[in-house]
């Protein structure tokens, strides 16, 4: 029950966020990546400074054995570098440059009441769920069940 | 460059991490939202209450933003297919790639993995290139 309170609380932040910093707008996100148009650099400023405030944070959470609400922090553990990451990051890249949203102002920004916002996140729900397969299918190995991220 | 909004960007980034750590430190998770998506698809499914709560809290984080200001700022600039297109390609490159711009970008980073960042500069470089060809080679 509380850890659910926490995770309501936690995307209602989140949320705020994202709307505070316009980046549930596919034309801000888009006028970020292009370079070479009338360049927008705010998104360098959401990450980053989410980045720093997360980073600050995380050093001093760890100092704990374990978070406050849960057995254990639940952190992946890989470090190698591989085809199917660059792969995915790849493809993702190319949807995020194409519409100019990512995952996270995509469902919120359902909000707007938008009925490309309803067709993007259908379309993306698909997408999640048919990857593992996709992979499957070009023969590398299975896609971990949950992923982080 | 009379776009760039700084102010507006380091609130809300500050928001965001905020959350993160919120959700770290209280649960023990990373908030990661294709990470989250993942895990409530019918194949991979654990946990999905906390990740539908938050969910619900990111929609209504917005909305609050919304009703508080009244200003629309979601439009789109391209057509039906593209729209569908660019959905499908980020729930897979998203899924395949193990995390958006908020695992890998947001957390990760934060994290100080090597995967998040190859993946982060990947996927920015990528969307930077596609936005490139897509308005200034192919002019759409």
């Amino acid at each position: 029950m509380a850890r659910n309170l926490v995770a309501l609380a936690a995307g209602l932040i989140f949320g705020l966020g994202l709307a505070i910093s316009e980046m549930v707008s596919p034309l801000k996100v888009k006028a970020f990546l292009d370079v070479a148009g009338d360049w927008d650099p705010s998104l360098i400023l959401v990450m980053g400074s989410a980045v720093v405030v997360s980073f600050v944070a995380f050093r001093l959470i760890l100092r704990r054995p374990q978070p406050v609400l849960d057995l254990k922090f639940d952190i992946p553990t890989r470090r190698d570098i591989d085809g199917r990451l660059v792969g995915g990051a790849v493809v993702f890249g190319v949807g995020w440059g194409l519409v100019g949203l990512c995952p996270g102002p995509a469902l919120s920004g359902l909000v707007y009441g938008n009925v490309e916002s309803f067709v993007f996140v259908g379309a993306m729900l698909v997408g999640l769920a048919i990857g593992p397969r996709l992979v499957t299918l070009v023969g590398a190995p299975p896609v971990a069940s949950a992923t982080p991220g | 460059m009379e776009n760039f909004t700084p102010i507006s960007a380091l609130v809300g980034g500050s928001l965001i991490g905020l959350s993160a750590a919120l959700l770290f430190a209280l649960n023990g998770r990373l908030a990661g939202i294709s990470g989250l998506l993942a895990g409530l698809m019918p194949a991979a499914r654990q946990d999905a209450t906390w990740r539908v709560m938050f969910l619900v809290g990111l929609i209504v984080g917005t909305g609050v933003w919304l009703a508080a200001t009244g200003r629309p700022v979601v439009a789109f600039d391209v057509g039906w297919p593209v729209i569908v297109g660019g959905g499908v390609l980020t729930g897979i490159g998203t899924r395949i790639g193990a995390g958006c711009t908020s695992g890998h970008g947001v957390c990760g980073l934060a994290r100080l993995s090597p995967r998040s960042l190859v993946a982060t500069v990947t996927f920015v470089g990528v969307g930077g290139l596609t936005v490139f060809v897509a308005r200034h080679v192919m002019g759409v």
